[in-house]
């Protein structure tokens, strides 16, 4: 006897199953290995396509639905946002770089993600994960696109907002997460899901968008926090599809287990390295902070993937070897990459400058073993110089990583006094590397690597100016040419933050608000 | 025993599933940050449909809860009446 | 390991010493000085002198730090692929030997960086 009145509809399991499966077919006039020829070449073997679950059991009716329910909570906050002047509600102006680092350093991304998982369902020839990467597909798009919308709100009012697409394919520092995902999507699907459904969704965004989109909030940006969690909430699927996949690939065959760690151990470093950036803005540039990275590290990285480690332990797993690496680097990244970015900030779309004396007083007590004795004495020296007239912008190129591009500023394990040098040799050809872990990935496809589009060459080899230029006329000056190419405003998109139009146009436009004159 | 979360925005549509979260998971801290609320478990969480029901009056769908989902950790397991994150070890 | 691909997967480098015009790639990196975030990359003619180099280049680069003006380059030790190395400051970058992306790193015993504290 059946006392539930209501007419219940199918169950969430039925349903999944009904509306994921069978909706395929096999081809006749043309084999099933020429319509899916990326399903085999990169050596995992899959026996069962069925057997692939979505633990969300997310159909695509109920996808639309809450998908569209989200939206409209998020664009009732962004017109809101832009209605009562949101922008002068942030902390302090100097809290807009970070946001400018998201939208040309990130922003862009969330679309090759949106291409990458499109390409991935086309080439998985099981119906459970094409679905899903449908999904994702659509979910990238729309992080691209309401980033995008809720970042324009700033770019009518502040500068370095104005070309991030244009950007994302020339500048030094986009190069970072730009190779990143293009090494992903040049990949096989597999490696693809492993570089992006795994490393980076599970293991990674969680410190990117949780503990800096809390602080956004923290620092009254409601349009960024707003994005950020929206886009968090098909992360939180996204995640469960990487793992997912693994867990998938693993139980489908033992000959996959070096494959997918191999892939693990890559994209693990590949993503490590790209989130020095996330690091800095956490430390440095966050004038209200909600957490260390440090302790953003702690949280998400160390419990929470070695929880997940833990648990794959039982397929075969290893913790990656270069994580070991991580405890001692999560003590230096952040300070060492925004000294990058100061000396270099003559070349970059946004504004930098030094911690006041309070911040360094927070960065000391979040990193008693480090702040003091390896950095507190250099950001003082070039704050004082700075207050003398002498800010240090360096005027000589870097170094850069074959692999992550990141310029070699990462110190050797056991000393963090000495840069970090390695060599490769390829075909007569020297590479050079950051660390043993880009060492190892280079070493291990250079014929990938020695494709690098890496900035500082290419500006050497005279490819980084605008059409027209010619590099041997009198008072050539490269510096100012680079810049023109990459659509920087020079003079107001980059230079310390002290003097700038933001801070002026901030400062005048808060007065306006706050008083009657 | 590697702990399992799960983290929500802080708003009305939140505040009755993190009291039935943290009624039916005893073992369950909540831990609070500007804009949302972290939920950590050791080993496992369960988040039940009947219990929101019952504080909100009216029928729930567990997949409702995606709306003001931030993150989570852990295998997780979903039919109409459960919401399950688990590590296996 | 080779790279699994579809196809033939074989592409020139990228930065081969032909695409310079004329010149070399050379990297120097100052050590215990990481005021310079990272060793420095410069574009150089092989018949650049190596004091050329450390006069005028490295000069420019590194000026700016308190104590380039106390480096003595009778006393600087060299490394070449962190290997020791000993320069002519009357030779050329090819007369030397220095190959196309070759990385070298300078030690100025006794100097510390700001504070000693290698910055
Ligand atoms: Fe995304
Ligand atoms: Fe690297």
């Amino acid at each position: 006897m059946d006392m539930n009145v209501k007419k219940k509809k199918l169950g969430l399991k039925e349903k999944y199953a009904h509306m994921t499966r069978g909706l395929d077919w096999q081809t006749s006039y043309q084999p099933m290995e020429k319509v899916f020829p990326q399903a085999t070449f990169e050596g995992i073997k899959i026996h069962d396509w069925d057997k692939w679950e979505d633990p969300f059991r997310l159909t695509m009716d109920a996808y639309w639905k809450y998908q569209a329910e989200k939206e409209r909570k998020l664009y009732a906050v962004l017109d809101a946002f832009a209605q009562n002047n949101g922008h002068l509600g942030i902390t302090d102006a100097r809290y807009l770089n970070a946001v400018k680092l998201f939208l040309t350093g990130i922003s862009p991304l969330e679309y090759v993600a949106h291409r990458g998982f499109a390409a991935a369902g086309r080439n998985f020839p099981g119906v459970g994960p094409r679905v899903a990467c449908l999904m994702q597909s659509v979910d990238e798009i729309r992080h691209s696109q309401t980033q995008i919308h809720a970042i324009s709100n700033y770019n009518k009012h502040y500068d370095g907002f104005h070309d991030f697409k244009h950007m994302l394919e020339r500048v030094w520092y986009l190069s970072v997460p730009k190779s990143f995902f293009d090494d992903a999507f040049s990949a096989g699907p597999f490696e693809w899901m492993i570089a992006i459904g795994f490393s980076f969704e599970y293991v990674l965004t969680n410190l990117l968008f949780v503990p800096f989109m809390s602080g956004a909030a923290y620092n009254g940006d409601m349009a960024t926090v707003t994005f950020g969690f929206s886009a968090q909430s098909d992360e939180a699927r996204h995640m469960t599809l990487g793992l997912e996949c693994i867990k998938f690939m693993l139980e489908q065959d033992p000959d996959n287990l070096p494959i997918v760690q191999k892939w693990i151990d890559k994209w693990a470093w590949r993503g490590i390295r790209v989130l020095s950036l996330v690091g800095m803005m956490m430390d440095y540039m966050l004038p209200k902070r909600v957490m260390s990275w440090k302790e953003a590290w702690e949280i998400y990285f160390e419990q929470n993937g070695g929880a997940l480690f833990a648990d794959l332990a039982r397929y075969g797993i290893k913790v990656p070897e270069c994580l070991t690496q991580c405890t001692e680097d999560k003590e230096h990244i952040s300070h060492q990459a925004w000294a990058t970015f100061y000396q270099y900030g003559g070349a970059a779309a946004f504004h930098t400058w030094m911690p006041n004396d309070e911040e360094m007083d927070w960065l000391s007590a979040k990193y008693p073993n480090t702040f003091d004795k390896y950095y507190r004495a250099r950001f003082t020296y070039w704050r004082d110089e700075a207050e003398k007239g002498n800010r240090f912008y360096s005027n000589t190129l870097p170094m850069l990583c074959q692999v992550c591009q990141i310029p070699m500023l990462f110190t050797e394990p056991g000393d963090p006094t000495k840069i970090c040098y390695r060599e490769s040799e390829y075909e007569g050809e020297k590479y050079h590397t950051c660390s043993d872990g880009c060492k190892h990935i280079f070493d291990d496809e250079p014929e990938k690597y020695v494709q690098s589009w890496l900035p500082v060459h290419q500006i050497y080899q005279g490819n980084c100016f605008p059409d027209g230029t010619d590099p041997t006329a009198e008072g050539f000056d490269p510096l100012a040419a680079v810049l023109d190419w990459y659509h920087f405003n020079n003079g107001h998109d980059n230079l310390d933050f002290e003097g700038s139009r933001d801070q002026a146009n901030f400062a005048a436009w808060r007065g306006m608000a706050t008083k009657n004159t | 025993m590697s702990k399992v979360f799960i983290a929500f925005q802080l708003n009305e549509d939140t505040r009755p599933i993190i009291e039935a979260v943290l009624a039916d998971n005893p073992h369950a801290v909540a831990n609070e940050s500007p804009a949302m609320v972290k939920i950590d478990a050791e080993g496992q969480l369960v988040i039940k449909r009947n219990s929101i029901e019952e504080l909100i009056g009216r029928d729930f769908d567990l997949q409702e809860l995606q709306i003001n989902l931030i993150t989570i950790s852990g295998h997780l397991d979903e039919d109409d009446d459960e919401f399950k994150l688990s590590w296996l070890n | 390991m080779a790279v699994q691909a579809l196809k033939d997967y074989k592409f020139s480098p990228a930065d081969a010493q032909e695409k310079f015009h004329g010149a070399q790639l050379l990297y120097v990196g100052w050590d215990e000085h990481l005021m310079f975030c990272a060793p420095f990359a410069y574009c150089l003619p092989p018949n650049t002198l190596f004091s050329d180099l450390c006069q005028k280049f490295m000069a420019h680069s590194f000026g700016y730090h308190p104590d380039w003006k106390s480096v003595d380059f009778s006393k600087v030790t060299w490394l070449k692929s962190g290997q020791p190395w000993q320069p002519d400051m009357s030779k050329t970058l090819a007369e030397l030997g220095l190959k196309h992306k070759d990385v070298l790193r300078f030690q100025t015993p006794g100097l510390k960086g700001i504070n000693g504290t290698c910055s």
